[in-house]
């Protein structure tokens, strides 16, 4: 661990003028993945701005339905408020299953967005690494890379936004870390949104947006610029509370990163061409974990879903073209297909209306 | 009454660990205080080419970096490293010249005011390596195998053929012939390795050490330091598990030493939890069983060979096939075992070193021979239960393992369970009922007690063992205040402390049976001196009584015929005017009449699993684990030790290993969140049976040890239920989800 300095402001803006004054600086709330990164040698920061002190610790409801969670929010705190329960289960029970109660006591809301890979290579400073020094290789590709992603790897088509990237585009990746989140894969199905403020002012970015492929920059693992702050997250009014899953499959049954994860949310309507009891699906969000740099999500497989009958076979489609161009290095090949039944399983749980814990019982 | 051997007592200890008042090596705190911190080789095999500390020693409060450029002058034979449970071989020497011979292996240590100051001067230390290739592949190096020589403490090579094992093969009706696999496995203890060196105005050393022998550390440093036994004084009162990784002296002991005497400053040194993946480990092993059968399931042949890693400067050895001619009736055996060497660190032992591994093998090919024999798997076992140790044709000492099967089985349900696999269901999941068997040597050493009862009636009794967790504290205070019969909260048991008398290691599952004899032994002398003491003078009510026609019970010697003729402990002191009474002594084993018999304890571990089968998740339900291991002292400790170890076996079925990336020589899940041991979710229900021994032979309190048993069996009987539910054999270790997708 290097010598730093320390500040703790009392207003977003002197936060976020620590910040302009120093490149170096970084911003430490729970500190649950900054402080051990520090001491292995990984994160090397010249100053901690601790913002624990700001105002920005509220769940507040929104006049269009929606909720605004501060991000000093601890990851506990938003996993059992009954707004959040009650409207949005989806992101509760992601929450729930990730890390350890201890941890997500600490764990702030933005923190969760920022925390860093698991990858193996990445935590060790004696090794290259792309993403901690750029440049300098990537020891996964050839390596062990049994957690590592499998979708979205390919260099040179950053097209985040898009969240698709094309198979087989030759190049060797880069980088092939996952975000390790679980809060997050939740929140890119229900579509939040992140509140950031920096020298130039406030702005918002959807969370689909938020974390980057990672492309020809592995280095970077979100867009938000180096002069910002996240200051809440805020969710649409729309929650899906009837019939959403959040499935994790990891290696063991609890504090473990996942394998794979996927969060599953389905809106159903009368089919009134179908006959009595009979439902289509009218609105379908699906996101994955575990498998990318970012919460996988495909809108056009979403469309695809819509219009369907909830089943096997459309349910089928749907996780073979989320999954197309996945691709393994060795290890993780295997995700691929976990994936693809994972999120039948998940979309299936969600349609029953089942809470949609962990597939073991 | 005082009778507490047999019953559930609480820990002793239990109240200091729970409200933090019990202090670990790294939990001494002293003022000037200086902190090591220890810089470790990233490459596997090669030379430091260049050692540049100069950045380092530049911060204030950096007091010295110590590498092999300025070590001073030490003993120079690699014999003066040998600590009593090292295998044969060259041990490692930390920072002896420039040779890297592991990934991780210690470099440099800076020494610091403070930890943080530690930590970031060790980031500055620059070194330049030569890389040489290293091996780290088992298969890979299968041609360098050897047979491993003797030399390591309790190693005997396995016995030879019996019979024509081939023949009986090659003519069996019924015939398994399967490769098995597991990976290396580290202890992970929750306490990290630490020493922390206290030096005194004449030189000599206080060292608070994480170790299960405070007499082997302590003869470590005396030989590599040149100081004499006087001068050092090795305490570890209490330890934070080490489950075999504490049998030798780890290298944070050399430097903190090192340091300590160089600086003349007391010194910490504590491992960081990456660093513990940098010394022993449980070795990898590559096995191949074949068994053959008579169409009704009798045993005609077993042959079980094993490949397993050890270091280069060291053959690590442990007994991983040599069960396997002696757990079920055969006449024709054949086993075969080779270590080859990597370039890693030298395997030490872990919890069961080779029956773990061995029987893992061995219990799941039965299971193959069952289903290939259309038999039941636990009736396979019971047709060919073995009355007599084959080997070395002698009568087992005491083995309830048919009482085990039976209890266990009736407990588990087990006569339910339809043969045929992915036949059991748990709603929509798949389920699996499996079995194995477990065997541990029971062994004895000598070890040695003093006992020291003074005019209040108090007893204070110890040895130099150590408690890394099974409860040593408690069942020595238990022997103790029943061999004289005193309240529980009059006696006290202290160990950890080289300044108390011998005792073996803590490991092997002997120390009940060894420090206990001992403390036994050292409180019937107290007896003998009490009862001439109480004999003395006119009147006495116990006058011409020998030791056995008197009892030890409420603080008084009392005549067996006629309770009313009694004397107080205390009376017998205040009438002595003794301050105190004390005696010492030493139990050893009765070779001569233990050799006649084969002395082991035994298990059968049932077990049930849900899959689910689509994801490949599998979830332990069930456990059931019936233990024969003579007499059980404690049965609250000794349960928990037979679950501690069961969730560990739990462990090394599902979860547990540690990655080896061969092109970096190196393992890469070195930390808590990757190396993933089981959580409270990953076990469910664990019940424990104890079948009783009545066994006056194997030493006298009759007990076996649990220390071990609880594990040996489990990863099998988790591999065959496996099986069971789903149809799929899975031989590699951990049985990981990919591997049923």
């Amino acid at each position: 661990m290097n010598p730093f300095s320390y500040a703790q402001p009392c207003a977003v803006r002197e936060a976020v003028a620590e910040l302009v004054a120093d490149p170096g600086a970084r911003i430490i709330a729970g500190g649950t993945n900054l402080v051990d990164l520090m001491k292995g040698g990984v994160a090397r920061p010249s100053r901690l701005v601790d913002i624990t002190r700001l105002s920005l610790h509220r769940i507040t409801e929104l006049p269009d339905g929606g909720l605004r969670l501060g991000a000093l929010v601890s990851n506990a705190d938003v996993a059992q408020h009954p707004l959040v329960t009650a409207r949005y289960p989806l992101l509760a029970r992601a929450i729930l299953q990730g890390t350890s109660p201890q941890i997500r006591n600490m764990a702030t809301t933005g923190g969760n967005l920022l925390q860093r890979t698991r990858c193996y290579y990445f935590y060790d400073p004696a090794l290259p690494c792309n993403k901690r020094s750029p440049g300098s290789g990537c020891p996964a590709l050839d390596g062990y890379n049994r957690i590592h992603a499998v979708l979205g790897t390919d260099r040179g088509t950053d097209r985040s936004t898009e969240g698709r990237t094309d198979a087989g585009s030759g190049s060797r990746p880069l980088c092939i870390a996952t975000h390790p989140s679980d809060m997050c894969v939740a929140l890119a199905a229900l579509e939040a949104v992140v509140h950031v403020v920096g020298n130039s002012g406030e702005r918002e970015i959807p969370l689909a947006d938020f974390h980057r492929l990672p492309g020809d920059t592995p280095h970077l693992d979100s867009n938000l610029a180096p002069d910002e702050l996240i200051t809440a997250v805020e969710l649409p009014p729309r929650g899906f509370a009837e019939r959403c899953a959040y499935l994790k499959i990891r290696d063991r049954h609890s504090f473990a990163f996942a394998l794979v994860s996927v969060a599953a949310a389905l809106e159903l309507a009368q089919d009134a061409a179908g006959g009595a009891g009979a439902v289509i699906i009218q609105d379908a969000r699906l996101a994955l974990g575990g498998v990318a740099h970012k919460p996988w999500r495909d809108a056009r497989v979403e469309a695809a879903l819509r219009g369907q009958r909830p089943g096997e076979e459309a349910f089928q489609a749907a996780a073979a073209e989320l999954l197309r161009g996945a691709r393994g290095f060795g290890h993780n090949g295997f995700k691929i297909e976990l994936a693809r039944r994972a999120t039948v399983r998940a979309l299936t749980l969600a349609a029953s209306g089942s809470a949609g814990e962990e597939a073991a019982p | 009454m005082t009778a507490y051997i047999g019953k559930p007592i609480p820990r002793v200890d239990g109240r200091a660990k729970v409200t933090g008042q019990a202090r670990y090596a790294a939990e001494v705190h002293v003022p000037g205080l200086l902190y090591g911190r220890v810089v470790s080789s990233p490459i596997a095999r090669g030379h430091i080419r260049r050692i540049e500390p100069r950045a380092a020693l530049a911060l204030p409060g950096v007091l010295q970096v110590f590498t092999h450029e300025n070590l001073p002058r030490l003993a120079w034979l690699s014999r003066s490293y040998r600590d009593h449970t090292a295998p044969p071989g060259t041990p490692f020497r930390p920072l002896h010249g420039d040779g890297i011979l592991f990934c991780g292996q210690p470099v440099a240590l800076v020494v610091a005011e403070s930890l943080e100051l530690a930590r970031y001067a060790a980031s500055l230390i620059d070194i330049e390596y030569a890389v040489e290739p290293h091996a780290t592949e088992l298969l890979l190096q299968r041609a360098w195998a050897t047979e491993p020589p003797r030399g390591k403490m309790g190693y005997e090579p396995p016995p030879g053929p019996r019979g024509h094992a081939e023949r009986a093969l090659r003519e069996a009706a019924v015939r398994i012939a399967a490769d098995y696999s597991q990976p290396a496995e580290h202890h992970n203890p929750m306490e990290p390795h630490a020493t922390t060196v206290l030096v005194d105005e004449d030189g000599s050393l206080t060292i608070y050490e994480k170790t299960q022998s405070v007499r082997n550390s302590q003869e470590y440093v005396c030989k590599v330091f040149g100081l004499p036994k006087d001068k050092v004084r090795v305490l570890s009162p209490f330890v934070g598990g080490a489950f075999g990784s504490g049998l030798r002296p780890q290298y944070q002991l050399f430097l903190a030493v090192l340091a300590a005497l160089e600086l003349r400053r007391p010194v910490r040194v504590e491992l960081t939890r990456r660093q513990m993946f940098s010394f022993g480990y449980r070795p990898i092993t590559e096995q191949h069983a074949e068994l053959g059968a008579a169409a009704d399931g009798a045993l005609t042949a077993v042959s079980h060979s094993a490949l397993a890693s050890t270091s280069r400067f060291e053959s690590f050895c442990e007994h991983i096939v040599h069960e396997s001619s002696v757990m079920y009736r055969c006449e024709n055996t054949r086993l075969d075992y080779k270590v080859a060497p990597l370039d890693l660190y030298t395997p030490i032992d872990m919890r069961a070193p080779g029956a773990v591994s061995g029987m893992f093998a061995l219990e799941c090919a039965l299971d193959e021979l069952a289903h290939a024999a259309g038999l039941d798997p636990l009736e396979l076992r019971i047709k060919n239960y073995a009355e007599r140790d084959q080997d070395k044709d002698r009568p087992f000492l005491s083995k309830e393992l048919r009482a085990c099967y039976k209890k266990g089985a009736e407990r588990f349900g087990w006569a339910r369970r339809p043969r045929t696999p992915r036949s059991l269901r748990a709603g929509d999941l798949l389920c699996g009922w499996g079995v194995a068997g477990g065997v541990w040597d029971a062994q004895q050493a000598p070890s040695s007690a003093r006992a020291m009862l003074t005019a209040d009636g108090r007893l204070r009794v110890s040895s130099s063992t150590s408690d890394i967790g099974p409860g040593t504290y408690t069942i020595m205070t238990q022997i103790a205040a029943e061999a004289l019969g005193l309240p529980l909260e009059d006696v006290t048991f202290v160990l950890g402390d080289t300044a108390l008398p011998l005792a073996v290691v803590q490991g092997g599952s002997l120390t009940a049976a060894s420090v206990g004899s001992a403390v036994k032994a050292v409180c019937e002398k107290l007896q003998a001196r009490l009862l001439k003491l109480a004999q003395d003078g006119a009147g006495s009510p116990l006058a011409k009584a020998d030791l056995k026609d008197v009892r030890f019970v409420d603080g008084r010697i009392e005549l067996v015929a006629d309770p009313r003729r009694a004397i107080a402990v205390r009376e017998v002191m205040r009438r002595a005017q003794l301050g105190m009474l004390e005696e010492e002594s030493i139990a050893m084993p009765d070779l001569v009449k233990q050799g006649r018999y084969k002395m082991s304890s035994h298990s059968a571990v049932f077990v049930e699993v849900t899959v689910d089968e689509p994801l490949g998740l599998i979830t332990v339900t069930r456990v059931v684990s019936a233990v024969a291991a003579g007499r059980i002292l404690n049965p609250a400790t000794a349960r928990s030790q037979i679950l501690g170890a069961v969730v560990m076996g739990i462990g090394m079925a599902l979860t547990e290993q540690s990655v080896l990336d061969h092109r970096l020589g190196r393992f890469v899940n070195q930390d808590l969140a990757e190396y993933h041991v089981p959580v409270c979710a990953d076990i469910r229900d664990l019940e424990v049976i104890f079948v009783e021994e009545d066994d006056p032979i194997v030493n006298p309190l009759g007990v076996k040890g649990v220390g071990e048993i609880g594990i040996v069996g489990v990863a099998a009987a988790i591999a065959n239920a496996v099986f069971h539910a789903t149809g799929r054999r899975v031989r590699s270790l951990p049985i990981t989800l990919d591997k049923l997708l």
